[in-house]
C-alpha cells in the first residue's frame, strides 16, 4: 500500500514529464537531496509486485535517460525487472541496459541469463528482440555468448531472427575485433541467404566488417542484384554502393574506347585517378570541354560482361525510389558503371530531388556539381531547374550558381548572365558576391562573353556596395590578366578606387594590377604608389606586401620618379611588425637597389618582377571530386571520411566472370569430370557457402546448447522442447497467443540431459539431446568426424558399396604427362580421426620418369589441416601409383589449396569436397536417428540440376538419377508409416534397399518420396521434392525434376 | 551508421537525445551551436559538419533541428532520407512535430526510436509496422491503458516486418471501405518584372487515402498518362506495370500515404493562373518610397482563385510601410522585413490592389536591390495539367469500395520578380 501511494503522489510530479522532478517534496531543500529521494521512490515502484508501478517508474527513468539526466544509479533495482511479464516494461527495461550495460558492466551480467533464454523462445519475436538487446550490451566478456548467439540465429527459421543476427555481427566486430574471422564465416552463410529481409541487413554488416572480402560476393552478386527491387529501402543504398565498388573491380570500363581515344590526345583516363598534375589539368579541361562530343571512333570492341548490364538494368527502376537516398545511390552507380550514352537518365531523377527538403537540394546540388563538370551535356536540358529563387538559403543559391556556371557554354551563355544579372541585385551579399565570381569564370571559359562580361562587372564598380565592388575587383584583376593591352582605360578607373575600396583583398587586386602594368598607366603608377606610402602603416599586411611589391615593379621601370617613394616604402617595411613583410622589404631591397655587394642576381630583376604571367584559371572547386564515390559523405566533404572504401579504377583486364556463376550449382558440375575440373582451376576464393553451412551449423547450435547448460541456464535443449518447437515452425506463423502459453508450458518442462566431457567429439549431438549410447541397432547418423570405436560390422558398411567417384586434380596436359585423380576413399584416416582421407592416384603417362612427387606449400582456411602423403621419389613412365592423405576440412567445403611438385616443376592444386564426403559413421537406433532428425534446425539447402533423357520415365530410373546427383545411395527404413516419407540415400549408382540397416557414413536424408511403397510413383511434370517438415533442412535436397530435359534449381520456400 | 540523435530547440537547448551505440557526450553539439550562431537563417546552417571525431548531420524541420552524429563514411541522404522519416513519424503518430508534443511524449518518442534504428541501422520505418509494435496514442486508449494498466506496446511480431509488403498490415477490417486520392498539383514559376515567364513546371503528387479491408489490389489509370515526364512512387507501386502499361498498379498501405509524385513537362506550356501588375520605386532622396501591386486571375479555366497570398521580402532599409488594400489585409514584419498581403478570393471584375509609401531609414542610400515577391494561391477542383484520373479497379476483395478523386491546385515556389 504505501508504495501504491507513493506512486500517487509521484503521478502528480510526472505528469509533467517535460519538467524537472525535483522540489516537489517541501520537506527536502536542496537539490542533491530531493535527487536522491527522487530515486528511492523509483527504486520503490520497481521493486513493487505491480506492474503498472513498475511501468511507471520506468517511463520515468526512461524520460530521464531521454533528457540526458544520469539515471545509472538504479542500475540493480532496474535490472531485477529484465524478466518481467509485462512486455512494456521489459522493453522498457532493455532501453535502459542498453544505454547503462557499459557503465555497470558486472551488474549487467545478472541479466545475460534471461536473453539465453529468450534465444530458445519459440517466438520469433522474442528470439530476436533477445539477440538484439544481448548483442547492443557493450560488455566484453559476454563476446563469446554473443558469438555463439549469432552463429545460431544466422541458421534459424525466422527470416527477421536472421536479420536481427546480421545486424548483430558489426555490434560484435565493434566490441572485439578479434572475431573477424568467425564473423565473416557467419556473414558469408548470411550472403546466401535469399530473403530480400536479410540482404539489405547483411550487406550493411559486409560493409562494416570486411569491405575488402569482395570475393565474398561472387556467388551472390547475381541474386542481389535481382532481388535488389524488393529489398527495403536502406538495404537498397548499402546493396546499390557496395555493387558499385565490386562492379568496379571485375568488370571493364564501359567508356574505354573513349578515354583510350582521350588519352592519346593527352587526356587522362575518364575516371578515377587524375587530379594530380593541376597545370596539365587545367588545359585538359579546356580541350574536353570543347571536345565533349563523344566520340565515335572505336578501337577495339569492347562487349559489355553480362552480369554489368544486369546490375545496370535491375537498379533502373529504383530512380523512381521515393527514398532520395535510393535514387541517389542509383544516380551515382550509373556515373560511376554506365556507359556514357546512358548516363543521362539520371539527371531526370536528379532534378526531381531538388524539389525535396533543403538538406536534400544541398547534398544532391553537390553531387550535381561534379557530375555536370564531367559530364555537362547531361543536365544541360534541365538548366532552368536550376534558376536561383530569392527565397532559397544561402548555400542552396551558391551552389546553384555553380551548377549553372558549370553548364554554361556558347550557346546558352547569354541566358545565364542574363540571369545574372537579376542575381547581382539580391539582397543577399554573399550570394551577390558568388554570383561575380561565376561571372569571372564564365567569361574566362568562353572567350565570346570576356568583353561583355569584363564591361558589366566594371559597371558593378560603381555599386554602393563594397562587398560588391571589391570582388569585382578580384574577379577583373583576373580577366585583364588576360589581355591587359587594351583595357587601360580599366585599369585607370581601378587606380582611382584606390581612395575609397577598404577590402585588403580588393585594394591588394588593385595594387598588383597597377604593379603589373605599369608601363600601360605610366602616369597614374607613381601617384598611387605615392598614395599607399601615405597610408602604409594603416595597411592589411596583404595590401602592405603588394605595396612593396608595386614600389620594386615601378622602381625598376621608372627608377627616376619613384627611386625616393620606393626607399620610404622599404625603410617603414624593414620595421614592420609582420616578419613577412620585413623578410620581403629586405629581399626586395637586395634584389633592386645596385650596392657593391648585391650579386649577379639583381642584372635579372627586372626580368624577375616584370615577367609574363600566365593568366588564372578560374575552375571549380568540384573539379576532380568524383575521385571520390559520389553520394558519399567524403564526396562531400572533398576529404576521406573515416571507413571510407575507395573507388577502385576499373580493372585492365576483366577478371574471371565464371565466378559469379551459380544458376547452374556445382554439384552438377560435379558429376561432369570436365566441369569440375574447370572448378578447380577458377579461384582460391571459390567456397561454397551453401554446403559449408550444413555442418558447422549443428555444431554451432550444439555448442551453444552446451554452454548455455554449462551457465546454469535450466533450458537446455530437451528433447521435449525442441519437438514442441519443430510444430511450432511446421506450423508456421502461429498465434501469438498459443505461443506465449506454449512456452509457458515449456518452462515447466525442464528435462535436462547429461552432457559427458568425454564425449567432446560427438557432443554436438548430445547438446542437442541426443541419447550417448549406443543401441543394439545399427543405424548411422551425420556426424562430423566423430569417429567412435567401431564395431566390425560397420567397418564393412564403409567400404564403398558403389563405385568411388574419382575427380581429376591435375590433368595430363597440364601436368605434363603427370596425370593425378583423387577419390574420398570413404575409409577412417587413421593417424588423425579428424581428417578425411583422401586417396590420390598418379599416372605417370610422359615419357621420362617422375620424381620426388611431394606436396608443398599448402594454403588452408584458418583452422584447416593436411597430413601429407610421403614423398614418393621416383615414378617410372607409364606407372600409376596410389598414396592416401588426410584432409581436415574443419566441416566445410572449402578447398584445400597446396602446390603438387616433381622435381621439376609445381602445380598449383586444389581438393575440394563434395558435401556429402565429409561423413563420419555413427551408431543409433532409427528412432533416435528420427528423433535427432526432428530436432535439426537450420536453414540450408543445397540445389542441383538433374536432367532426364526421354528414356527416364521409371521409378527406378528418375530416383537413380537424383540419388546419383545427389551423392546418395538409398536404403529403406524399417517400420512406421510416419517415416516413410524419409529416404535415405546411400552413395553409388544403384539404391539398395536394406531391410532395417543404414550402410554408409554418406548419408543424407533427401525429404520426402517413398520407396518401400509399393504403388509406383507418378512423376507430375514438376515434382518438388522439398522436404515436409519444414525444420528438417539439415542437409536436405531440394529438386526440382522436369522430364523435358531441362530443369531449374528449387526456389528455396521457406514456409512463414 | 547513425551513432546518436539529439532534437535541438531554437534557442539551442537539446531537450532529447537517443544513443544507439555507445554514448557521445551532448558537447559533441557545442559544433553545431557555433555554426547555428554564425548562420543567419536557421536554413543555413550546413546540413554537414565535420568535427575532429564526428560527422554532424543535420535537418531544420518544423522549427526543431534534428542532428545526428557520425562516425563513419555513410551516404548524408542516407541519415537526411531518414530524420526527416523520424520527422514525419512523430507528426504521424502526434499531429504535430514540434518540442511540446515531443516532450510530452518523450518515453514513446523514445520507443519509437528505438524501434527505428538497430545499432544506426534503419530496422522499422514503415509507419504501418511501427503502429502495429507501439500503438499510437488516443483518448480512448489512454482512458483504457489507465484503468486497466495494459500498454501501447505490442506484443505481436509485426507481420509486416516479414511479409514482401511491409508496408500493409495483415487482417485489416472496415465496415465502410473507402478509397480517397487527392491528385495536388503545385505551379514552380518564376515570373520576370515584365510578366514574361523565366521558368515554370509542375509538380504534382497523388494522396491516398485508402481504408480497405483485407488485401485488396489496386489499380488507378489516368485519362492522359503521356502528361507525366517524371515519376516517382511509393514502394507498393509495381514498376513493371508503369513502364509497360502505364497504369498505377498497388496493394496499398493501409491508412494515408503519398502514392506518387511527378512532373510535368516542362514542355508544355504551364498555364500560369494569376498574374501581377507592380511597381516599386524610392525616391533618390532616400527617405521613402512608393508601392503599387495588383493581382489578376490569368488562365484559371474558369474556376476560382482563392487563399491568394503575397509576400514580399522588402530590403532592409525599409522601415515601415503605409499601405492601403482594397481587399484583404497587409501585415508588415520590420523585424524580418516582410510584408504579407492576405487577398482571399480572387474577383475578376474588381481586381485587388494594394498602394501606398514605404519609409525608409533615414540617411541610408536608395536600395539598389529589388525585392522579389512570392504568392501562394489554390485552385479547387482543378489539376492544372489536365490530368484526369480515369478509374480506379479492385481486385482480390469481393466488397464494393467507395472510391473517390479530388483535384487541386496550388502555387508552389512562385516567384515574381520586381
Amino acid at each position: 500500500m504505501s508504495a501504491n501511494s507513493a506512486f500517487n503522489e509521484e503521478k502528480g510530479g510526472s505528469s509533467n514529464v517535460g519538467e524537472p522532478e525535483y522540489g516537489h517534496d517541501p520537506a527536502s531543500g536542496g537539490i542533491f537531496s530531493s535527487d536522491y529521494k527522487r530515486h528511492d521512490d523509483l527504486k520503490e515502484m520497481l521493486d513493487s509486485n505491480k506492474d503498472s508501478l513498475k511501468l511507471e517508474a520506468m517511463k520515468r527513468i526512461v524520460a530521464m535517460i531521454a533528457r540526458g539526466k544520469n539515471a545509472s544509479d538504479l542500475f540493480p533495482a532496474v535490472v531485477k525487472n529484465v524478466a518481467c511479464k509485462n512486455i512494456e516494461v521489459k522493453k522498457l527495461v532493455y532501453v535502459y541496459l542498453v544505454r547503462y550495460a557499459e557503465e555497470q558492466q558486472d551488474l549487467a551480467l545478472l541479466s545475460i541469463s534471461t536473453f539465453q533464454r529468450g534465444l530458445k523462445d519459440p517466438n520469433q519475436l522474442i528470439r530476436a528482440s533477445a539477440l538484439r538487446v544481448l548483442s547492443s550490451i557493450r560488455v566484453t566478456i559476454i563476446v563469446p555468448i554473443m558469438m555463439l548467439a549469432i552463429k545460431e540465429a544466422a541458421s534459424d527459421m525466422s527470416p527477421y531472427v536472421r536479420k536481427t543476427a546480421a545486424h548483430a555481427i558489426p555490434k560484435l566486430y565493434s566490441l572485439d575485433p578479434d572475431q573477424k574471422d568467425c564473423l565473416i564465416e557467419v556473414i558469408e552463410k548470411l550472403l546466401a541467404d535469399k530473403t530480400t529481409l536479410v540482404a539489405g541487413s547483411v550487406v550493411m554488416a559486409f560493409e562494416e566488417v570486411c569491405p575488402e572480402r569482395i570475393d565474398l560476393i561472387h556467388k551472390n552478386y547475381r541474386k542481389l542484384c535481382n532481388l535488389l527491387i524488393d529489398v527495403e529501402e536502406w538495404g537498397q543504398v548499402v546493396i546499390i554502393n557496395m555493387l558499385t565498388r565490386y562492379a568496379r573491380t571485375q568488370f571493364l570500363n564501359p567508356n574505354m574506347n573513349e578515354s583510350l581515344l582521350e588519352e592519346g590526345g593527352g587526356e587522362k583516363a575518364f575516371y578515377g585517378s587524375d587530379g594530380d598534375d593541376d597545370e596539365e589539368e587545367d588545359k585538359d579541361e579546356k580541350d574536353k570541354k570543347k571536345a565533349e562530343a563523344p566520340s565515335v571512333v572505336k578501337r577495339k570492341p569492347y562487349v559489355m560482361d553480362p552480369d554489368h548490364r544486369l546490375l545496370l538494368r535491375n537498379t533502373k527502376p529504383l530512380l523512381q525510389s521515393r527514398n532520395a537516398a535510393v535514387v541517389m545511390a542509383v544516380a551515382q552507380l550509373y556515373f560511376h558503371l554506365a556507359p556514357k550514352a546512358e548516363v543521362g537518365v539520371i539527371a531526370k531523377a536528379l532534378v526531381r530531388l531538388m524539389r525535396s527538403h533543403s538538406e536534400v537540394q544541398y547534398v544532391v546540388l553537390q553531387n550535381v556539381a561534379t557530375m555536370s563538370i564531367k559530364r555537362r551535356g547531361m543536365f544541360e536540358p534541365y538548366l532552368k531547374s536550376f534558376y536561383i529563387r530569392s527565397t532559397d538559403p544561402t548555400q542552396i543559391k551558391v551552389l546553384k550558381l555553380e551548377v549553372l556556371t558549370n553548364l554554361a557554354n556558347e550557346t546558352n551563355i547569354s541566358t545565364i548572365l542574363r540571369e545574372f544579372q537579376t542575381y547581382i541585385k539580391s539582397m543577399d551579399k554573399d550570394f551577390v558576391a558568388a554570383t561575380i565570381q561565376a561571372i569571372g569564370r564564365c567569361a574566362t571559359n568562353i572567350g565570346e562573353v570576356r568583353d561583355t562580361c569584363l564591361n558589366g562587372l566594371v559597371q558593378l564598380l560603381s555599386n554602393r556596395d563594397e562587398l560588391v565592388v571589391a570582388e569585382s575587383v578580384v574577379v577583373i584583376k583576373k580577366l585583364l590578366q588576360m589581355q591587359p593591352e587594351q583595357h587601360s582605360d580599366i585599369i585607370k578607373h581601378m587606380a582611382k578606387l584606390t581612395d575609397n575600396i577598404q577590402v585588403p583583398m580588393a585594394r591588394a587586386s588593385i595594387l598588383w594590377l597597377i604593379g603589373e602594368y605599369c608601363e600601360h598607366v605610366p602616369k597614374i603608377a607613381p601617384d598611387v604608389l605615392r598614395k599607399m606610402a601615405k597610408t602604409f602603416t594603416n595597411e592589411e599586411d596583404i595590401v602592405k606586401l603588394q605595396i612593396i611589391n608595386l614600389a620594386a615593379k615601378l622602381y625598376l621601370t621608372n627608377s627616376k620618379q619613384t627611386k625616393l617613394l620606393t626607399q620610404y616604402v622599404l625603410n617603414l617595411a624593414k620595421y614592420d611588425q609582420n616578419y613577412d613583410i620585413r623578410d620581403r622589404a629586405r629581399f626586395i631591397r637586395q634584389l633592386i637597389v645596385p650596392t657593391d655587394k648585391s650579386g649577379a642576381l639583381s642584372k635579372y630583376a627586372k626580368k624577375l618582377f616584370l615577367a609574363l604571367k600566365p593568366a588564372p584559371v578560374l575552375e571549380s572547386p568540384f573539379k576532380d571530386r568524383d575521385h571520390f564515390q559520389l553520394g558519399s559523405l567524403s564526396h562531400l566533404l572533398n576529404a576521406k571520411a573515416g571507413g571510407y572504401q575507395e573507388l577502385p579504377d576499373w580493372p585492365e583486364a576483366a577478371p574471371d566472370p565464371s565466378v559469379r556463376n551459380v544458376e547452374v550449382p556445382e554439384w552438377t558440375k560435379c558429376s561432369s569430370r570436365e566441369k569440375r575440373k574447370e572448378k578447380k582451376v577458377e579461384k582460391p576464393f571459390y567456397s561454397d557457402s551453401e554446403g559449408e553451412s550444413g555442418p558447422t551449423e549443428s555444431a554451432d547450435s550444439a555448442s551453444d546448447t552446451a554452454s548455455d547448460s554449462e551457465s546454469g541456464s535450466e533450458e537446455s535443449g530437451s528433447g521435449s522442447e525442441s519437438e514442441e518447437s519443430d510444430q511450432q515452425s511446421e506450423s508456421g506463423s502461429e498465434e501469438d497467443e498459443e505461443e506465449e502459453e506454449r512456452k509457458k508450458k515449456k518452462e515447466k518442462i525442464k528435462a535436462k540431459k547429461p552432457v559427458p566431457e568425454s564425449d567432446r567429439p560427438c557432443a554436438p549431438f548430445h547438446g542437442n539431446g541426443y541419447g550417448k549410447d549406443i543401441k543394439t541397432f545399427p543405424a548411422v547418423c551425420l556426424a562430423d568426424h566423430a569417429i567412435f570405436p567401431l564395431p566390425v560390422s560397420t567397418n564393412q558398411t564403409i567400404t564403398p558399396s558403389g563405385n568411388l567417384k574419382t575427380y581429376e586434380l591435375l590433368h595430363r596436359i597440364t601436368g605434363e604427362g603427370l596425370s593425378v585423380e583423387y577419390c574420398f576413399s570413404r575409409q577412417p584416416f587413421s593417424p588423425d580421426p579428424h581428417m578425411v582421407a583422401v586417396q590420390i592416384q598418379f599416372t605417370n603417362s610422359a615419357a621420362s620418369e617422375a620424381k620426388n612427387l611431394h606436396i608443398e606449400d599448402a594454403k588452408l582456411q584458418s583452422g584447416m589441416r593436411m597430413k601429407e602423403f610421403p614423398e614418393i621419389e621416383t615414378l617410372p613412365a607409364g606407372e600409376t601409383v596410389s598414396v592416401v592423405m588426410g584432409i581436415d576440412f574443419c566441416d566445410s567445403t572449402q578447398a584445400a589449396n597446396f602446390q603438387l611438385c616433381t622435381h621439376t616443376r609445381k602445380f598449383f592444386v586444389s581438393i575440394q569436397p563434395p558435401v556429402g564426403e565429409l561423413m563420419m559413421p555413427i551408431f543409433m537406433t532409427e528412432n533416435e536417428f528420427k528423433k535427432e532428425q526432428g530436432q535439426l534446425m537450420g536453414m540450408n539447402e543445397i540445389t542441383e540440376k538433374v536432367t532426364l533423357g526421354e528414356k527416364c520415365h521409371g521409378e527406378h530410373a528418375v530416383i537413380q538419377r537424383v540419388t546419383t546427383a545427389a551423392n546418395l545411395s538409398r536404403s529403406s527404413c524399417s517400420s512406421s508409416p510416419v517415416s516413410g516419407s524419409q529416404v535415405r540415400w546411400e552413395d553409388g549408382d544403384q539404391w539398395q534397399p536394406c531391410a532395417g540397416q543404414c550402410e554408409n557414413g554418406d548419408r543424407h536424408n533427401v525429404g520426402q518420396g517413398h520407396p518401400s511403397d509399393p504403388h509406383p510413383v507418378m512423376i507430375p511434370p514438376t515434382l518438388d521434392l522439398l522436404p515436409l517438415n519444414p525444420v528438417n533442412y539439415f542437409l536436405s535436397y531440394g529438386l526440382v525434376l522436369s522430364p523435358s530435359g531441362q530443369s531449374a534449381p528449387v526456389p528455396h520456400t521457406v514456409p512463414p | 551508421m547513425i551513432h546518436s540523435l539529439f532534437l535541438v530547440n531554437p534557442s539551442g537547448d537539446i531537450f532529447l537525445e537517443k544513443h544507439w551505440k555507445s554514448v557521445v557526450s551532448r558537447s559533441v553539439c557545442d559544433y553545431f551551436l557555433e555554426a547555428r550562431e554564425k548562420a543567419l537563417d536557421p536554413e543555413d546552417v550546413p546540413p554537414v559538419i565535420s568535427t575532429p571525431h564526428h560527422y554532424l548531420i543535420s535537418i531544420y524541420r518544423d522549427k526543431l533541428f534534428f542532428l545526428s552524429v557520425i562516425q563513419t563514411e555513410v551516404p548524408p541522404l542516407f541519415v537526411i532520407e531518414f530524420l526527416h522519416r523520424v520527422a514525419e513519424m512523430i507528426q504521424d503518430y502526434f499531429g504535430e512535430c514540434s518540442e511540446t508534443v515531443i516532450k510530452d511524449n518523450v518515453v514513446m518518442v523514445y520507443e519509437l526510436l528505438e524501434e527505428m534504428l538497430d545499432n544506426g541501422f534503419p530496422l522499422a520505418t514503415e509507419s504501418n509496422v511501427l503502429k502495429e509494435m507501439i500503438r499510437p496514442p488516443t483518448i480512448l486508449r489512454s482512458v483504457v491503458n489507465t484503468l486497466t494498466g495494459s500498454s501501447n506496446v505490442g506484443d505481436k511480431l509485426p507481420t509486416g516486418q516479414l511479409s514482401t509488403i511491409p508496408w500493409r498490415r495483415a487482417g485489416v477490417k472496415y465496415t465502410n471501405n473507402e478509397a480517397y486520392f487527392d491528385v495536388v498539383e503545385e505551379i514552380d514559376a518564376i515570373l520576370d518584372r515584365t510578366g514574361t515567364t523565366v521558368f515554370a513546371e509542375i509538380q504534382g503528387v497523388v494522396e491516398a487515402c485508402v481504408k480497405l479491408s483485407g488485401m485488396p489490389d489496386l489499380t488507378l489509370s489516368f485519362m492522359n498518362p503521356r502528361l507525366l515526364d517524371d515519376v516517382s512512387f511509393h514502394p507498393c507501386v509495381r514498376y513493371k506495370r508503369w513502364e509497360s502499361e502505364r497504369v498505377l498498379s498497388f496493394i496499398p498501405p493501409d491508412g494515408n500515404f503519398t502514392l506518387m509524385t511527378y512532373h510535368v513537362n516542362a514542355q508544355n506550356l504551364v498555364a500560369i493562373p494569376v498574374y501581377v501588375k507592380h511597381s516599386i520605386n524610392f525616391f533618390e532622396s532616400g527617405s521613402g518610397g512608393r508601392l503599387d501591386l495588383t493581382v489578376g486571375p490569368k488562365q484559371t479555366m474558369g474556376k476560382t482563385v482563392e487563399g491568394v497570398l503575397v509576400t514580399v521580402h522588402m530590403p532592409k532599409t525599409v522601415l515601415s510601410v503605409s499601405l492601403n488594400a482594397t481587399q484583404g489585409s497587409y501585415t508588415y514584419d520590420n523585424a524580418t522585413k516582410v510584408l504579407v498581403w492576405d487577398i482571399g478570393k480572387l474577383n475578376p471584375q474588381k481586381l485587388p490592389n494594394l498602394r501606398g509609401s514605404l519609409s525608409l531609414q533615414t540617411g541610408a542610400p536608395k536600395p539598389e536591390e529589388n525585392p522579389s515577391l512570392n504568392i501562394d494561391l489554390k485552385i479547387q477542383q482543378l489539376a492544372i495539367s489536365g490530368l484526369k484520373v480515369n478509374r480506379l479497379d479492385m481486385f482480390g476483395e469481393k466488397y464494393k469500395p467507395f472510391k473517390g478523386v479530388k483535384y487541386i491546385t496550388k502555387a508552389g515556389k512562385f516567384q515574381v520578380r520586381m
